[in-house]
């Protein structure tokens, strides 16, 4: 501990790793700390020791539960858009000769009391039993002009301007019902409440492309999910940045942030020895989050609700799928946001065969947060056991230019890893005062 | 007819002890005297003929340091289905240091998991520490292989190689065929493949219907 490195690392979430993996291939020096015996942070998936430890410190786990090894429980419920940005990243640094992906064997919607099938296509929006036979055509007309839409040829537009018109206009012109319009707003667009509706359909547009062809990558959804859980992410990324010549230690409580007279960077303390380096980065929670006293250097923007339920079987009404989404839209059920259900299973490697974990989150509104989450849990039929976690979202309340501390975001409650990348980016830019473009790695393994 | 199968080796061991050497000696014949720590290889590969004409392929991961400060993550171990643990026969505590990764092993991998303890630097034996009586009985009593290396000399390197290829059932259901594993390019299992090319965006997928 005695060197001096470029960049301290502080948390091993997959924010983090993503951050270390990529300044080390940089050829940054690079120390990464976690005050955790295990890898992933608030991101990481935990074995029933280390989950029991978390949740319920007096307990040990039940015997009719299985081996602990056969476990990683997800604490953040996001699995990874097939086109999306991740799994640019993932491919670009060739993280993937670590890394196993299966498909998400389903994405559904609840609308009416009942879960459907989220129509991808035109073809699947005629089928739908989400809509009547008039809104199925309207429907498939509207699926149609985003399709065929070419920026550069106006005779796709019908007359529609993606950058000025509001989704609003575009919901109008093909005569879409409110009901419709939720499931392509928060089960396609991915959109978590409905401010989008009233801005321009740009962004939107892009969201439900970049569903489409997700979806239409692997054929059953638009996600993939990695073998023996996301906590898998953090630890591929951690190893190429050890590769790359990165420090890791774990178990290493922090005990300081020390600046100098001008409130800039100087090192981290840890069992009493200072390390020294040019920059830090770390998650909120080495921040002061949730802390009286020192430095403000995070603000609390919100709350997250998550119950990680173990079911005995498939949720009801999803043929059985050993995997799926289930997105309940926010006015379904009276909200301001909606409700999001993740399920993984045995074929995950994530849990002992026969056993499903769900995991019911959304925004937290109210003073009784597990009352919100109520409509998801009723959709899982028996629950064999619930461990609740609330979770404040954090956000740093400075760029980390002026002083070399770079803090990156709490795991907002999207149901993907798009918002993680971008802070990724976000935080790659303070950094290095460069944009952060992927270059393919020279491929190593020898034939 | 030859057959082929490809299996994950991992190395573990004090630092210093000479894994990477013992890797680079055994994949490209070469020794370093001043190698510095290990930087730039996720893993490396190398096939090992038997004498019925069937190959194995060991995909080789290296610590990357992370066993420094016992910061190996458990995908290092997973789906492993041979280790070697080198110790050093000059550093009495690296064979202690091994004992430890051998009980972390026996926690955490795969119980069907083949290991070979591994004596290296067998070209320092005036300075030896460790007898070989002392490092064959812990081995005997834990059923682990047991040999000595230089992988300075090369002395006794292919042959663990060989040993450990021979000891592994090429049969069961851990042995995958060569190619069908992360390094052979397109996954050839149930998973899927991230560095397919996506479809043209609106074409509805094959199996979509």
């Amino acid at each position: 501990m005695d060197e001096e490195y470029d960049v301290v690392v502080l948390g091993t979430g997959l924010t983090e790793c993503i951050l270390s993996g990529l300044l080390s291939v940089e050829g940054k020096k690079v120390l990464h700390m976690d005050r955790n015996d295990y890898y992933g942070g608030d991101s990481a998936s935990l074995n029933l020791t280390q989950l029991y430890r978390k949740f319920r410190p007096n307990q040990t786990p039940p015997t009719e539960l299985g081996r602990d090894r056969d476990y990683a429980v997800d604490l953040v419920p996001k699995f990874i858009i097939a086109s999306g940005e991740l799994t640019k990243i993932l491919v670009h640094t060739d993280v993937t000769r670590y890394l196993e992906f299966k498909q998400i064997a389903g994405s559904f919607v609840y609308r009416d009391g009942k879960i459907s099938k989220v129509p991808s296509t035109e073809m699947e929006a005629v089928r739908s039993p989400l809509m009547g036979l008039f809104e199925k055509r309207r429907a498939k007309k509207f699926f149609e002009f985003l399709q065929s839409w070419r920026d550069e040829d106006p005779s796709t537009h019908q007359g529609i301007n993606l950058d000025r018109d509001s989704m609003k206009t575009v919901y109008e012109k093909f005569g879409l019902e409110p009901g419709t319009q939720d499931f392509i707003g928060h089960a396609m667009a991915l959109y978590l409440d409905d401010d989008y509706i009233t801005k321009p359909a740009r962004p939107t547009y892009d969201r439900i492309i970049l569903y489409t062809s997700s979806m239409a990558r692997y054929g059953k959804s638009p996600y993939i999910y990695p073998l023996y859980g996301l906590g898998e992410l953090p630890q591929s990324f951690a190893r190429l940045s050890a590769i790359y010549g990165g420090t890791y230690m774990l178990d290493k409580p922090i005990e300081a942030i020390v600046t100098d007279d001008d409130g800039k960077f100087v090192g981290v303390t840890s069992a009493g020895e200072t390390v020294k380096a040019k920059q830090v980065i770390g998650d909120p929670s080495y921040f002061g989050a949730g802390q009286e006293g020192g430095k403000v250097r995070v603000l609390e923007e919100g709350k997250v609700v998550r119950a990680i339920c173990f079911l005995n079987h498939p949720i009801p009404g999803t043929e059985d799928s050993d995997s799926c989404q289930i997105i309940i839209p926010q006015n379904q059920v009276n909200r301001r946001n909606d409700i999001y259900i993740a399920m993984v299973s045995h074929t995950h490697n994530v849990c002992a065969k026969d056993i499903y974990v769900a995991i019911v989150s959304t925004i937290v509104e109210t003073s009784t947060p597990e009352l919100e989450i109520a409509p998801g849990l009723s959709l899982l039929g028996p629950i064999y056991d619930k461990f609740v976690d609330i979770t404040p979202l954090y956000t740093p309340t400075s760029s980390g230019e002026a002083d070399n501390i770079f803090i990156t975001r709490s795991y907002d409650a999207t149901s993907h890893f798009e918002t993680v990348v971008e802070d990724v980016q976000d935080v790659w830019k303070r950094v290095t005062g460069k944009d952060l473009v992927l270059k393919k790695r020279e491929v190593e393994v020898q034939g | 007819m030859s057959k082929q199968f490809q299996f994950k080796l991992v190395l573990l061991g004090e630092s210093a002890v000479g894994k990477s050497s013992l890797v680079l000696r055994f994949v490209k014949d070469q020794f370093d005297d001043y190698r510095e720590s290990t930087i730039g290889a996720a893993f490396l590969t190398q096939t090992v003929t038997l004498s019925d004409q069937t190959t194995v392929k060991f995909e080789i991961w290296d610590t990357a340091g992370q066993e420094r400060y016992k910061s190996l993550a458990p995908m290092y171990y997973r789906n492993a289905n041979c280790a070697v643990v080198v110790y050093d026969i000059t550093q009495s505590a690296s064979l202690e240091k091994a004992r430890t990764w051998i009980r972390e092993l026996q926690r955490q991998a795969d119980p069907s998991i083949v290991i070979a303890l591994c004596g290296n630097k067998l070209d320092l034996s005036a300075r030896r520490q460790v007898t070989q009586e002392e490092a064959k009985k812990y081995a005997d009593e834990e059923g682990l292989m047991w040999t000595e290396t230089s992988a300075k000399t090369g002395e006794g390197v292919t042959e663990i190689f060989t040993a450990i290829a021979q000891k592994l059932p090429l049969t069961a259901p851990g042995a995958t065929r060569a190619g069908a594993g992360r390094t052979g390019g397109p996954s050839a299992r149930a998973g899927v493949d991230l560095n397919k090319q996506s479809t043209t965006p609106g074409q509805p997928d094959a199996c979509n219907c």
